[in-house]
């Protein structure tokens, strides 16, 4: 909290554009912060809950493999895009982008693959709670991906219309990405190796 | 002018209010004496800096009121006064957390021959268990809940069958003995709370939890349940009896065990105020005022006033002032008259036929025959009420 | 953005204007409007609460499934959709870009979805009262198992639509609070330093953060609860026998809820409490003409509170059968707390003293604030300190506690704060007299109704309880002091059916304002129109040469600067040594 001044003025021409690039760069931030304190919450709630005697290790199934390496594409694909936009370079960027959303996409349908998988062998949200917390804790990640992906529909559109401005947009949308995928990764961590022998240890109560 | 005067009779008023009043802990009954001289420190504490800081306040705004020609200093700062206040801020707070942690200290360290009482508590009554002859309680669970095993006993576990099983809102204990109270709740948060105990905790459904007292006074007190557990919640009530030794004794001998209320389909009467509790099957039927007297007594037994008022006033459940000879509707239109046989069905299947406007709330409790003759003479006691409107609850 | 002088800029239809509105002083007085109401009916369930209370069994209407409905509703209406929505939304939207020099949020179309996302959840919340069942009575702490099970009125509907709209808050509280935190780092004016913000905003400030990060932990036992309830999940919910049956629940645990919603809960509070401590700094320091005392204390002090605060929440849990050692901690960590918050206060006083102190509405509910908080706050240190709570726990203790620092003094800075600003937000002076009958009867009503309050707790009434009969320990008188509490509760809500006319009437008839009719020094007062129009500056954005607390300052010709005043009239900030050495220049 240093006493430093504040940022160009807003109402100047000069620097529109940086000032709401800062702004919506800053507010990532802060709503990363937000969704990090929320799937952080839901591993408290996990190591707590797999503690108890009646639970059980899940075997995941084989689906998330694949829909961990589409939405890592994405983030690839996405930040490529990224670095296209700075060039201007518009072909590229649009294929990029498009190609970036269409990941995500797909990553969701592989998560419901996941699932129907996992109803199949019977293992139901309720029950055991590693079933639940699989069930709760994809549908919570699979929706900020949704969300995510509104957003770029409306970053797609503000390209299309507007190609060289729209470098910073895309540049925030590879940001988010890359943070829906560093939490996908972490749950699936903790939904792999954290078994309730794992909790116990942890919660000292082995 | 008027606010510094309001602060002065505000200060004024409330010191008075707490000499005059007639409302402050209820008498100690028990060896936590500790509790109440920590919040008098507390209270010291906080009184002497409510007064200050009021009147203070009250002289500064008078003082200082806008006068013509008059200017504020400018003071914007001062570390030395600041770096002094959060010092003697600091002695305050430890002058109060320090006995509190000393206090707390003991109360998480029950005494090693503390002896053991379980108390288990469920929608909207107490129940209780003391280990038997084997000094040791046996297992429980929800799930070997049944009619007859109220209180989840494993039945299969050899400690379990000496223990003292009291399905009933009263207990005893000994003066002077210190006491380990397990709790255990079968559906939802409760809490075990006797005022003039002053510890107690909560009951927690999957968990055993438990705090420690030592009883001093004799007397008989009031269990209030303390955590809101439902429409009954105010209504969960019993009695802890403090008595001398002997007496404690004689009480629980008379307290079935675990085995004897599995040996039979169906417990007799159960704390029926003066009543041997035999152990055979039938128990005479008294005649006429016996009846309505024990009737009266098993409705606090088994918890029936919890949702039942005798007085008229709604409730959980219908009351039962009026009921014996009304029509009743039930929730699919039909009717019947509150008769004998009416009243047997509602005891013992009470989902089979839902009163209109009542929810299926009420348990299903194990009764005899007896047991419900007796019931029924006690509800008819409370009058007829052929012109008695059906109740609406909700 | 858009700028006063570029007509084609602004919103041009009725529509753009008032209802879909991304103008931040809009949109503040959409949620003030909207948090009062909701508020009002908070006080209508109150009232009937304390009809029971005080004429226990008289009116027939009010039976127990009823009466904890009622007391479930009120208690989460004021909390959350009236004091949360409004300190942020009503007045951290209005008073943040003004303060700081923006033109606007932000985010102005993410903050006008926030109010109507927000709009949407008092739909869902004020549903719950038509569905079958009713809503629900679990207590506004909603503990399971019992929220969900039979025995507690509104366990179907009622608790589903109550979480859910929980969650909705919960999305819209993050869109406002991204703009609210956004706004403060990034868009202040030039000259306008972190520490030249008035207290205000670093109250609203700390307290997004706060909601920032603890909503999620409500939103993760809200989605949990929800799974518990519709999908038969076991989170919370333990193998049970409800009502003779066996539940096909297991493993679950009540205490994993309690933790999560406490983590919540007690941030909650300071979410409440930060805001009107900023405000009330303000209020203090205009109508006494006098510098905030101590102010970069008063920052450090709301930083340190907001931090500390979430380290304190299991003194919530005392008694709720967790690991008893965790007790020792969290007692220490509260009565740690208590720490910055007495320096709060102790600075309220210093900056009272050898002041000019107007006996305006406002400085008379700001004196309140001081008066009623100490108390609220020295309460605290009664059920913090972990052995002292234990017999007060659940009692009317805590109601009166909580009460008297959560909805007596944050609402007192409320009125104050309404009073203060309505000239600006409407270029019109609240009635004076009607100002001063308000405030008379509210102070001195919620003394009466909440002081009384403590000594039934230390007696040992439970709180939650439909009726107290027949108790051997609770004596005849403790129920007309019952009786006599309902009566000031009555009378003090007709009082604020006086206030919400006030509001309402003066808009038209209320007195002519001015610009800046507390002669106050802090920037939203200096603007070239008032009520200020979209983009609140003019051409030019103001630039800030000092603080906002130059009141005062010995050789100035006036007893304040405000901010934008040029450099040579002096006024500046303490330095960075704290020398506090006055620096006024005769003009």
């Amino acid at each position: 909290m240093t006493a430093t001044l504040a940022n160009p003025r807003i109402d100047a021409r000069v620097g529109h554009g940086d000032a709401r690039a800062n702004a919506a760069s800053i507010g990532l931030w802060v709503f990363m912060g937000v969704v990090t304190a929320l799937f952080s919450l839901f591993a408290m709630a996990y190591l707590m809950r797999m503690n108890s005697s009646d639970a059980v290790t899940l075997a995941l199934p084989w689906q998330l493999w694949i829909s961990t390496a589409l939405l890592a594409a994405g983030s690839v694909v996405l930040q490529r895009a990224s670095a296209a936009a700075r060039l201007v370079d518009v072909m590229r960027t649009r294929r990029l982008l498009l190609a970036g959303g269409l990941c995500a996409i797909a990553f969701l349908c592989a998560q419901l693959w996941a699932w129907r998988a996992l109803l199949g062998a019977q293992v139901m949200p309720a029950g055991n709670p590693a079933g639940s917390f699989f069930y709760m804790l994809t549908a919570m990640h699979g929706l900020h991906v949704a969300g995510g992906l509104i957003a770029w529909a409306w970053v797609m559109r503000a390209f299309i219309r507007e190609p060289a401005d729209g470098g910073w947009r895309i540049a925030l949308c590879a940001r988010y990405w890359h943070f829906m995928l560093a939490v996908w990764l972490a749950l699936f961590a903790m939904m792999a190796w954290v078994t309730p022998e794992v909790a116990r240890f942890i919660c000292g109560t082995a | 002018m008027a606010i510094a005067i309001a602060l002065v009779v505000i200060v004024v008023a409330s010191v008075l209010f707490h000499f005059v009043s007639p409302w402050w802990a209820t008498p100690l009954a028990s060896n936590w004496k500790q509790m109440d001289d920590t919040l008098t420190i507390t209270l010291v504490i906080t009184g002497f800096l409510f007064i200050v800081i009021n009147l203070f306040v009250g002289y500064i705004v008078w003082r200082y009121r806008h006068r013509e020609g008059h200017r504020a200093a400018y003071q914007p700062e001062n570390r030395k006064l600041e770096l002094w206040l959060i010092g003697l801020t600091g002695i305050g707070i430890i002058a109060m957390l320090a006995p509190g942690l000393i206090v707390y200290a003991d109360y998480v360290r029950p005494p090693r021959d503390a002896m053991v009482v379980e108390v288990v508590g469920q929608q909207w009554q107490w129940a209780f268990r003391f280990p038997g002859k084997s000094g040791q309680l046996g297992t429980s669970d929800a799930r070997f809940v049944t009619a007859s095993n109220p209180l989840g006993i494993n039945p299969d576990d050899p400690r379990g069958q000496d223990n003292i099983v009291v399905v009933g809102p009263e207990v005893h204990l000994p003066l002077n003995r210190p006491v380990k109270v397990l709790l255990r709740s079968k559906d939802v948060l409760h809490d075990f709370y006797v005022p003039p105990i002053r510890a107690r905790m909560n009951m927690v459904p999957g968990m055993v939890t438990s705090f420690w007292f030592t009883p001093t006074q004799v007397g008989k007190f009031d269990i209030l349940c303390a955590q809101l557990c439902g429409v009954g919640h105010y209504n969960m009530r019993g009695h802890m009896v403090v008595e001398d030794k002997a007496s404690f004794d004689g009480w629980l001998a008379k307290q079935q065990t675990f085995a004897m209320t599995m040996a039979k389909t169906a417990p007799p009467i159960a704390a029926a105020p003066g009543t041997a509790a035999t152990p055979t099957p039938e128990t005479t039927v008294a005649s006429g005022t016996d009846l309505v007297e024990q009737g009266r007594a098993l409705a606090q037994s088994k918890g029936c006033v919890a949702c039942h008022s005798v007085d008229g006033k709604p409730g959980v459940g219908p009351t039962w002032k009026g009921l014996y000879g009304s029509t009743q509707t039930f929730a699919d239109g039909s009717s019947a008259s509150v008769d004998d046989a009416f009243l047997k069905t509602e005891i013992v299947d009470p989902h089979a036929r839902l009163v209109k406007g009542f929810g299926p709330l009420m348990p299903p409790l194990p009764v005899t025959d007896a047991e419900i003759a007796a019931l029924t003479a006690y509800i008819r006691s409370l009058g007829s009420g052929a012109a008695a409107a059906p109740q609406a609850g909700k | 953005m858009a700028y006063a002088d570029d007509a084609h800029h602004g919103p041009q239809t009725f529509g753009a204007r008032y209802i879909w509105s991304q103008d931040h002083k809009v949109i503040a007085v959409q949620y003030t409007i909207v948090a009062i109401i909701v508020g009002l009916v908070g006080v209508a369930l109150s009232n009937l609460m304390r009809m029971q209370l005080g004429f226990p069994g008289k009116f027939d209407f009010i039976d127990a499934n009823r009466y904890y409905q009622f007391v479930t509703m009120h208690g989460m209406i004021m909390v959350i959709y009236l004091l949360t929505a409004l300190f942020l939304g009503g007045f951290g939207n209005y008073l943040i870009p003004l303060m700081v020099g923006a033109r606007d949020m932000v985010f102005p179309f993410l903050n006008m979805l926030s109010f109507w996302v927000y709009f949407l959840s008092v739909i869902v919340l004020l549903a719950s009262f038509f569905v079958p069942g009713g809503p629900t009575g679990a207590g506004w702490t909603l503990y399971p198992p019992q929220a969900i099970l039979p025995g507690t009125p509104g366990y179907d509907w009622g608790i589903i639509l109550m979480l859910v709209s929980l969650l909705i808050f919960i999305v819209a509280a993050t869109m406002g609070g991204l703009n609210y935190v956004t706004t403060v780092l990034q868009a202040r004016t030039e000259g306008m330093t972190l520490l030249r913000m008035p207290l205000a905003v670093w109250g609203i400030f700390m307290a997004t953060i706060l909601a920032l990060l603890a909503f999620p932990a409500l939103f993760v036992s809200g989605v949990m609860m929800l799974l518990d309830k519709t999908l038969h999940t076991s989170f919370f919910m333990p193998a049970m026998v409800s009502m003779g049956q066996q539940l096909d629940y297991k493993g679950g645990s009540p205490l994993l809820f309690q933790h999560l919603f406490w983590f919540f809960g007690h941030p909650e509070v300071y979410i409440v409490a930060l805001p009107a401590f900023g405000i009330v700094s303000d209020l203090v320091s205009v109508h006494s003409r006098k510098s905030i005392f101590g102010y970069r204390t008063m920052v450090w002090a709301i930083l340190a509170i907001g931090l500390l605060s979430v380290v304190v929440w299991a003194h919530h849990m005392f008694v709720s059968g967790m690991n008893p050692y965790f007790g020792f901690f969290f007692a220490t960590t509260t009565l740690i707390i208590a720490v910055p918050t007495a320096i709060k206060v102790y600075n309220w006083v210093i900056t009272l003293w050898r002041g000019d102190i107007h006996f305006s509405v406002p400085m008379l509910f700001a004196i309140a604030f001081i008066s009623t908080f100490v108390i609220g706050g020295l309460t605290g240190l009664f059920l913090g300190n972990v052995s002292v709570d234990i017999p007060l726990s659940n009692t009317y203790f805590v109601v009166a506690h909580f009460h008297m620092v959560m909805g007596v003094s944050p609402i007192l800075v409320v009125f104050g704060g309404l009073y203060h600003w309505y000239p600006k937000v409407t270029g019109r002076m609240l009635n004076d007299t009607l100002g001063h009958i308000h405030f008379w009867v509210t102070f001195i009503g919620t003394y009466a109704i909440f002081f009384p309050m403590h000594y039934l707790g230390v007696l040992g009434m439970p709180r939650r309880y439909y009726a107290f009969d027949n108790y051997s320990f609770i004596p005849e008188s403790a129920h007309v002091m019952n009786m006599y509490i309902s009566i000031a509760a009555f009378v003090v809500a007709f009082a604020q059916l006086l206030f919400v006319f006030n509001l309402a009437w003066s808009v038209r008839h209320g007195r002519p304002s001015g610009s800046n009719p507390w002669r106050a020094a802090s920037l939203e007062w200096q603007t070239p129109e008032t009520p200020p129009v979209h983009g609140n500056w003019g051409p030019h954005q103001p630039v800030v040469y000092r603080w906002a607390y130059a009141y005062g300052v010995p050789g100035a010709k006036d007893d304040y600067i405000p901010q934008t005043a040029p450099p040579e009239a002096g006024g500046m900030e303490p330095d960075v040594h704290g020398k506090g050495e006055a620096r006024g220049v005769p003009a």
